[in-house]
């Protein structure tokens, strides 16, 4: 009836019970909390059910967030017990234990902390940037939150019920094959990733059509915001490459479950073609990961040096060139296989001519700032930080591009130290830029600007007393995923100080918490009744914080790469006369009636949420091998996409009354703008 | 206030640069302590990569530095273009520069990529030994064709000899990794790879596997120990007088799961054993496999 799930599947170590008890309290909290205040109805209709990209982009991020908290605590445990495992001291975790936890850290960052943090500021932005009223296909839009979320749900459970896989974050057969992991660890990594991928990759055609289709009138692509660039070269990497990681893990399951032989050493089998397949996605993917983040830095650099940035052109042009490197990249992954000279070579010189066009954009970032007005606020000082952490990280990466320098580097904690350079330094840094960049946009008020500032200082200070050890460690011979450490070597001095490192990061990140907290309490305070906080050029400072749910009343219609900018600043006002209009709408000058028509915008609906239930079952089914769960599943999901899909009554109207009345409310509070 | 925290912050750094500075000169930095010509080669490579780059790397610092402190906004006096956005003499500087540099290490990497070659042997006037290494469940198994010995997680070998190792592995992938004498390379089940190495003076060094391979991967690691000529020849007769043989049966126990294994030595070992064990992989499990190399090529033919 269970397939293979019995009690035993239950934690018996006190971490885990510990883990699960604490889940289950903040689960039933969460519960109540929402039963006392009677908020169940408005949680339903508002959010879970709602198709605007907005709120969309909020679930996204706060999904990040929570399980930000998750994969940081294990970091924490990974750290904690490679200063107490030292010598004859074992520590506090043993391997099956601190093996799944070094893969669920990675696992977790990477596809349930840094994808959904991404999709959700895309959801922030990228419309409102190119002046569209929602993204092309809402319901879509849904659908990929809740397969993530569902993705991030299998990996906790995984906690409370059996274990996560302990392959390391990529799971390499044949380690990962049923004859080294019976168990179901690595079934729950790739129904989470499966069902998370499919979520990203019709993320990702979904926001790449948008940016095609959806921009305003007189938005060329070469007017487009550099970020909605960046996100057009990550969604298009993401619709290439996320079929290969589907593929892949498909082709890794047919091997577990159906006694197949695409990884195994025998048989025919090869694990080679594996790391190349999982490479092949999963090189692409820090590029799907770093673009959107340097597209955010792009944005802020010029907002908060008061200039214009500085050659969008080449930027454009470099974001396109890494584009496509990006895919003939990936075997400096696996220098060490023994592929011959010439293939290495190849692959280390492709790889290196990458440094050129992200050269550029630093140097581009650098003369934005030359001759600016710059103000550091903690945007911008995450930007700074970005340059002299990122450049740190590219050097590391390419002398990891060297087949040569590769083979003595490779695996070792320098390659930890270098891609945790480059993540926390490029994306981290980018996307918490973004969240404050974009905050006052999407819920109307700043976040806490001391708060946010000591928030960088601990996050940039910490990273290095974490990470500078770490190269030294990795040059000195210490591999990574060690749960055990040699006493005669000298190593636990620096393990101490990375350590410390990451004390100073989780310091920074209860301040994170904190930062939302004080915001949030000081909400009046922090008011951004303009629209428009930073003097931004973009259209999202267009309209209203937060913005009405149709966006923008009137489209508007763009001249140039600085729509609101131009506008603010009367540039081309008296031949643009959309732009006058829109300016009217906004600033609620009387002189002018707007001119409003009907909008049509799509209807709430929960198919999404239903639909990612049953690939939740069907995940669940194929993980504990309940064949009648996973038949269910699927069954449950094809009927509902056939209900959906003959569901014809998807839009509703939002008259043209509403409309003015919901714009002369926010025209009320208009203020100085020009 | 703020200078004092100016201040503590700037005795932290300076402090946190002097540990790091006294802990690299006080222990041994493994890649950075090469004692074989494979690694010092490795080494110079990264050292002389490193430099191509801060060519353009420390420009960049001074710029950042200089730029936010000039054109802050409290700054009046600095010039202001808010408009400027485009020049193409900058531009074309910025992409030729990094192209230059890039197409110096690009060079370099073909070449290294060709000298360090992991499967090319090491020219020299001394005759190489050759030593098969296989990755197990989880410990080194060493053996050793011509002397007719295994070790597990202790190798030996003459100081100023080439030594050829051929790996395998009878497990998931590992990666066989002496730091102080030549970088890594994957052991792979079913496959025959090979690294080469000299080391150029007599120690004991650290091997490790560096490639996760399962709950006892921790305690992977072994001792290549590098002697004298003499010191070599007297310990393989100390091997040969070791009451074990590796023998067939005695290599299926040895295979199986253990973890922080002992050294161990083997008087003799069964013929083409190492052979044997990549061919398990090759054929269908209910197949009988052929023993050794040349008879699969002969089956092939």
């Amino acid at each position: 009836m269970f397939g293979n799930l019995t009690l035993s599947a239950l934690p018996h170590e006190p971490i885990t019970v510990g883990a699960g008890i604490f889940m289950a309290v903040a689960g039933v909290s969460i519960i109540s909390i929402l039963f006392y205040f009677k908020r169940w109805k408005w949680l339903w209709t508002e959010w879970l059910t709602s198709l605007d990209h907005k709120k969309i982009g909020v679930m996204y991020i706060i999904l990040a967030l929570v399980m930000l908290l998750r994969g940081f605590s294990d970091a924490i445990m990974m750290r904690l017990q490679q200063v107490l495992s030292v010598g004859d001291a074992v520590g506090y975790l043993p391997p099956e234990h601190y093996d799944q936890i070094f893969t669920a850290h990675g696992v977790i960052m990477i596809f349930f902390v840094a994808m959904p943090l991404m999709f959700g500021l895309i959801n922030l932005a990228v419309p409102l940037q190119i002046g569209a009223r929602d993204v092309a296909f809402p319901f879509l839009n849904s659908l990929s939150l809740w397969f993530t979320v569902v993705g991030a749900v299998l990996v906790n459970l995984s906690l409370v019920l059996g274990e996560f896989a302990a392959t390391g974050w990529l799971a390499y057969p044949p380690l990962s094959g049923v004859l080294y992991s019976p168990g179901v660890g690595v079934d729950y990594y790739i129904w989470a990733l499966q069902i998370a991928g499919a979520g990203s990759l019709l993320s990702g055609i979904n926001f790449f059509v948008t940016i095609l289709m959806m921009r305003c009138p007189g938005m060329t692509l070469m007017r487009m915001p550099v970020f909605a660039w960046t996100v057009f070269a990550s969604m298009t990497l993401v619709i290439i490459s996320f079929p290969i990681l589907t593929a892949t893990l498909g082709m890794l399951s047919l091997d577990r479950l159906l006694g197949m032989h695409f990884f195994t050493s025998d048989f025919g089998g090869n694990a080679m073609m594996y790391v190349n397949l999982i490479w092949a996605w999963g090189h692409p993917e820090v590029y799907i990961l770093v673009l959107p983040a340097f597209g955010i830095f792009s944005e802020v650099v010029s907002a908060f040096s008061h200039k214009k940035l500085f050659g969008y052109t080449t930027m454009i042009w470099a974001t396109i060139a890494i584009t496509f490197l990006s895919f003939v990249v990936w075997v400096h992954h696996f220098f060490t296989m023994g592929a011959g000279a010439n293939v290495n070579a190849f692959f280390g010189i492709m790889t290196m001519i990458i440094a050129i066009p992200t050269g550029v954009k630093v140097f581009n970032w650098l003369f934005t700032m030359f001759r600016g007005r710059i103000v550091f606020a903690s945007p911008m000082l995450w930007t700074i930080g970005f340059i002299f952490t990122f450049t740190i990280g590219g050097m590391s990466g390419v002398l990891l591009a060297v087949p040569g320098a590769d083979f003595q580097l490779h695996n070792s904690l320098f390659l930890i130290a270098h891609f945790h350079n480059v993540i926390i330094g490029g994306v981290v840094f980018g996307y918490f830029a973004g969240l404050t960049y974009w905050f006052p946009k999407i819920f109307g008020f700043k976040l806490n600007e001391r708060l946010g500032k000591a928030v960088f200082w601990h996050w940039i200070v910490g990273f290095f007393v974490a990470f500078v050890p770490l190269y030294i460690l990795g040059l000195m011979g210490m591999t990574r995923r060690l749960s055990h450490i040699d006493g005669s070597l000298g190593w636990q001095t620096l393990l101490y100080v990375a350590g410390i490192g990451v004390v100073i990061i989780g310091i920074g990140v209860v301040l994170q918490i904190l930062q939302l907290i004080i915001s949030i309490r000081d909400r009046r305070q922090n008011m951004d009744t303009t629209g428009d906080p930073w003097d931004g050029r973009t259209l999202e400072w267009s309209t209203s914080s937060p913005p009405p749910f149709y966006n923008f009343a009137v489209i508007p219609t763009v001249h140039g790469r600085h729509p609101f900018w131009d506008m603010k600043h009367g540039v081309g006002e008296s031949a643009d006369r959309s732009a006058e209009l829109f300016l009217d709408t906004r600033l609620g000058r009387k002189h002018i009636v707007p001119h409003y028509e009907d909008i049509h915008m799509p209807k709430n609906t929960a198919m999404g949420l239903y639909i990612a239930l049953s690939a939740f079952l069907f995940g669940f089914g194929l993980v504990w091998h309940i064949w009648w769960l996973a038949i269910a599943g699927v069954a449950g999901i094809v009927s509902l996409v056939v209900i959906r899909s003959f569901d014809y009554d998807t839009e509703y109207v939002v008259s043209k009354d509403l409309i003015t009345k919901i714009e002369a409310k926010t025209a009320h509070r208009k203020l100085q703008l020009l | 206030m703020k200078k004092v925290m100016r201040a503590i912050m700037v005795v932290a750094v300076l402090g946190f640069v002097v540990f790091l500075s006294v802990y690299v000169g006080t222990h041994n930095m493994g890649v950075f302590n090469p004692k074989g010509v494979i690694a010092l080669a490795e080494m110079n490579l990264i050292v002389k990569t490193t430099l191509l780059m801060l060519i353009v790397v420390i420009p960049v610092f001074i710029m950042l530095a200089v730029f936010s402190w000039r054109y802050r906004a409290g700054n009046t006096n600095a010039k202001y273009t808010p408009d400027w956005h485009s020049n193409k003499i900058l531009e074309v500087i910025w992409w030729t520069i990094p192209i230059i540099i890039i197409v110096f290490i690009a060079r370099m990497t073909w070449v290294s990529s060709h000298e360090l070659d992991p499967f090319k042997p090491i020219v020299s006037n001394v005759p190489p030994i050759t030593i098969q290494v296989v990755a197990l469940e989880w410990k080194w198994l060493f053996i050793y064709p011509e002397q007719n010995i295994a070790t597990v997680n202790f190798v030996e070998f003459p100081e100023d000899t080439p030594i050829n190792f051929k790996i395998t592995g009878d497990a998931p992938m590992n990666s066989f990794w002496i730091p102080q004498l030549a970088g890594q390379i994957y052991a792979m089940a079913g496959m025959d790879t090979a690294l080469h190495v000299m080391a150029d003076g007599s120690g004991e060094y650290m091997g490790v596997s560096s490639n996760y391979s399962g709950y006892g991967f921790s305690g992977m690691k072994f001792v290549a120990k590098a002697t004298s000529r003499e010191e070599f020849d007297q310990w393989i007769q100390t091997v040969r007088q070791s009451p074990t043989a590796l023998s067939s049966e005695e290599y299926e126990k040895l295979a199986k799961k253990s973890r922080n294994n002992p050294v161990a030595y083997y008087a003799s070992v069964a013929d083409g054993l190492y052979d044997k064990i990549i061919m398990k992989y090759m054929m269908p499990m209910d197949t009988p496999a052929p023993t050794t190399m040349s008879e699969m090529h002969g089956m092939s033919q």
